[in-house]
């Protein structure tokens, strides 16, 4: 008896209090929206394969790059590790049985699908042309698009953040297993701590910008219009400070994943545990003192953007200590190369490149010349899709025996993760260039030195679009046909691994009690 | 192949074209040596390690604490990384501020150009009155400084080959500062998102020869300045009827304001530059002056960004002295 066969029909999942069977619910939904996001991807890079604008019109290509960003952000990379493996692995990996609020983490979901469904109204019902930053006034005052709805469509899910935020902090600090002091929790736990601690504070800020963008574009009351008194430079303030920590919500769960990976294919506690643990606490505060860093030439005091300069500065110090870190734990390690670790290893080198071009955009002068250009786009992709879906990906796999008893074919997701890393440096790598070279995004029709680039940029596309569906088709034949998994199929360590695979409904018979420190890899399980 | 060759310079050694895009390109490529550095540094080791500690080599593994725990080790690699990003950090800012806050030239001559950005298109207006769309021209090492504004939603100024880029704001005056060092035609893009063309909203700032481009004036030349247009603008909107010589209606004084100090009714002061007197046009109420009762009608949607930048242009040229203000 486990938590799969623990009941069947839709009713038994649709209103399911198990925390794992949300995380499925979960699972299910954002799969669905990261290939949606993906193929308005494909269609913004088929339409650049060519300078001149000839594949969509102007305003479907405007359409295009919005839908991509909108669904990508808030319905994908906000939701991803933590509403997928945080809700399924938080509760086994504190030895609980479930959630604190089993009920309200049902209902973040039910608030996400809500919001999921109004943004994809907005898209069927007209379209939105404003980009994922709805700047103003073009958002309030200008855009033909169904703004409102897609607006609301946010501002929904934006509440699903927070109520997932407020079940991980409640649920870490009330649910532990007895013996299980903070300084025990593995890094998966303080990540997903970290990003609730941002989902809760940070959100409301973004839902209030929302509501205000709404008043103005519904009944012209004058916020971020400056021909109606308002101004607009105080909506780019409010959306990045919200915007900016959410880049931190996508990436410590990132962070808090490859941790657990590399741990446990180099089989060897991770270096340095409290200086990790520290350091996503400190890239959680310091994430809310950046956001000017997206204004240096938005028209604010140029001194603002020198002090927003030096705090992202600070804000790299923890994570360049995160990367050395996990280079230590490497050494004297006994690495295995399995495809959660290929994909980790991805992660950290992504990660490195666009850490460090991040500098470049934090430094000021450089930034008048990368900012809005497509240097910018190849660092966020960097972070955002080399980094946190590669993470994404590694945490997939490395627990996917945990989460359906099924082991997937190893050689399938091998190649899979060398495919993604390939395509994934083809297609963002030459956007630096373009970007340095003065190329601006959101450009439906380019200048012809650009075009070579380009190309290469849409061939890598295609790469990474077959990386990305050949895990859909093996991971869910292996659903069917998988070797069945033990226990602990990785020889892991953690309190997910000491019960069946996967695991009975209610978590575990009796409630274990902990004596030891996370990732104890020189003692037996 | 040569062509080719010819290709890859430009993208990875853009055209650089002003004063200051030298600077930027010594600092971009100072990072990316840096970087790479490092970069190198951690894909070495991720092979080396990789390859030495692989599960079943005969690698000598002899267990210490300080496998896991090395305080001196944490603090010995956060320190050289604090200082390299402090470095950078100030070199990017120190550059930052010349280019967006720059001194006035040695020679003090500045040429003074307006824009307006609207969907989707970039309006000149030159000092002799000249008018161009799309297209800048300027002269060889004369430094230009641009007072812009959008007619409509934000769009950003943005010239690769001089480095420089600047968001251009509705009902607000950002400037701009460069000085051409090449002579040639450079891409003018709009950088920030402005709607169905954006990525037609660009132009070119064609750089000549000083003796050329007063060729190029000559041929254009049209009467009227901004300033003189301004005048007469000034009267034509009924400026004059309040704050002109022998208005008997009691308003604030425009001779001499440009650039001082303005104390408010509200208390507090602010600088009578360009913003403030576009305000006071647009939105009287905003800043009214201590001791004047709150009678300026708005002219909001009555005059023009092209006529609001000459009356600014006329108000500024009733202060003989020009500070250093936008």
């Amino acid at each position: 008896m486990n938590y799969l066969n623990a009941g069947y029909g839709l009713k038994s999942w649709l209103l399911t209090l198990d925390h794992k069977r949300v995380a499925w619910l979960y699972f299910i939904s954002i799969t669905g929206f990261f290939f949606l996001g993906g193929a308005a991807a494909t269609l913004v890079r088929l339409e650049l394969i060519t300078p001149a604008g000839d594949l969509l019109s102007s305003d479907a290509y405007n359409q295009m790059f919005s839908l991509h960003g909108i669904v990508m952000v808030w319905f994908f990379l906000i939701p991803s590790i933590p509403a997928t493996m945080g809700n399924f692995l938080l509760p086994l990996m504190l030895g609980a049985r479930d959630m604190a609020f089993p009920r309200l983490n049902l209902l973040s979901w039910y608030v996400f699908i809500l919001g999921g469904l109004f943004t994809l109204t907005a898209v069927i019902a007209g379209g939105i042309d404003t980009g994922w930053t709805f700047y103003t006034p073009y958002s309030t005052m200008f855009s033909n698009g169904a703004v409102l709805a897609a607006a609301t469509g946010v501002f929904i899910v934006g509440f699903s953040s927070i109520l997932t935020g407020i079940n991980f902090i409640v649920t870490t600090h009330k649910m532990r297993a007895p013996g299980l002091t903070w300084f025990r929790l593995p890094l998966f736990v303080w990540a997903q701590y970290a990003t609730s601690l941002i989902m809760v504070l940070a959100t409301p800020v973004l839902s209030i910008t929302l509501v205000l963008l709404g008043v103005e574009r519904a009944f012209g009351i004058g916020i971020f219009d400056p021909a109606l008194g308002g101004d607009p430079i105080l909506f780019e303030h409010l959306f990045w400070f919200y915007s900016h920590p959410a880049v931190y919500i996508m990436l410590l769960p990132a962070m808090g994943v490859v941790s657990e990976v590399i741990a446990c294919f180099a089989h060897k506690r991770i270096f340095g545990y409290k200086v990790m643990a520290f350091s996503i606490l400190a890239i959680a505060l310091f994430g809310f003192l950046v956001w000017g860093h997206h204004m240096f030439v938005s028209g604010q005091s140029i001194y603002a953007g020198v002090a927003f300069s030096l705090l992202s500065f600070l804000v790299s110090v923890p994570s360049a200590l995160k990367i050395f870190n996990w280079l230590a734990t490497l050494y004297k390690g006994h690495i295995r190369f399995d495809a959660p670790m290929l994909f980790a290893l991805s992660f950290i080198g992504l990660f490195l490149i666009g850490g460090l071009t991040g500098v470049f955009v934090a430094t000021l002068a450089l930034d008048i010349q990368m900012h809005d250009t497509y240097f910018v786009v190849a660092h966020f992709h960097y972070i955002m899709v080399g980094g946190m879906v590669s993470a994404y990906m590694a945490g997939l796999h490395f627990w996917w025996p945990k989460i359906t008893g099924r082991l997937y074919p190893e050689m399938w997701a091998r190649v899979s993760a060398i495919i993604v890393f390939a395509g994934f440096n083809l297609t963002f790598f030459p956007q630096f260039i373009l970007g340095w070279a003065g190329m601006p995004r959101r450009y439906h029709a380019y200048a012809e030195e650009f075009q070579l680039l380009n190309v290469f940029s849409s061939a890598g596309a295609g790469m990474l679009a077959v990386g990305y569906l050949l895990p859909l088709l093996y991971l869910i034949w292996s659903l069917r046909y998988g070797a069945h998994a033990s226990g602990d199929p990785w020889d892991a360590r953690g309190l997910e691994w000491t019960v069946a695979s996967p695991p009975p409904k209610e978590n575990f018979a009796a409630i274990p009690r902990v004596d030891r420190e996370a990732y104890a890899y020189d003692t037996p399980q | 192949m040569a062509e080719a060759d010819d290709k890859w310079q430009l993208l990875l050694f853009p055209d650089a074209a002003s004063s200051i895009s030298g600077q930027v390109d010594a600092l971009f490529w100072a990072m990316v040596v840096a970087c790479g550095l490092v970069v190198a540094l951690v894909f070495l080791l991720l092979l080396v390690f990789g390859i030495r500690y692989r599960r079943g080599s005969p690698a000598s593994r002899r267990s210490s604490p300080l496998l896991y725990h090395n305080r001196w080790l944490e603090i010995g690699w956060s320190i050289p990384v604090l200082a390299a990003f402090l470095f950078f950090f100030g070199w990017g800012a120190l550059l930052y501020v010349e280019i967006l806050d720059p001194p006035v030239p040695e020679d003090g001559q500045v040429r003074r150009v307006n824009v307006i950005g609207k969907q989707w298109m970039w309006k000149f207006q030159h000092p002799e009155g000249i008018r161009e769309i799309n297209d800048l021209h300027v002269a060889l090492g004369q430094t230009v400084r641009l007072r812009m504004t959008s007619q409509d939603v934000i769009h950003s100024f943005f010239v690769p080959a001089f480095r420089i880029k600047q968001d251009v704001l509705p009902q607000t005056y950002t400037r701009l500062q460069f000085t051409p060092t090449k002579v040639g035609r450079f891409d003018l893009y709009c950088a920030e998102y402005c709607g169905l063309s954006h990525s037609g909203m660009v132009g070119e700032v064609v750089v000549m020869p000083p003796s050329e481009f007063q060729g190029w004036l000559a041929r254009r030349a049209r009467p009227g300045t901004p300033e003189q247009d301004g005048e007469r603008l000034f009267r034509q909107y009924g400026c004059s009827g309040c704050h002109g010589d022998a208005s008997s209606v009691r308003a604030p004084d425009l001779a001499g304001l440009y650039g001082k100090p303005v104390p408010l009714q509200s208390g507090g002061t602010v600088t009578a530059d360009a913003q403030y007197l576009r305000d006071s046009i647009i939105f009287p109420s905003k800043h009214v002056v201590a001791g004047y009762r709150p009678i300026m009608p708005s002219f909001k949607d009555q005059i023009s960004e092209e006529d609001l930048l000459k009356l600014t242009a006329y108000i500024q040229s009733l202060t003989p002295e020009e500070p250093d203000a936008p």
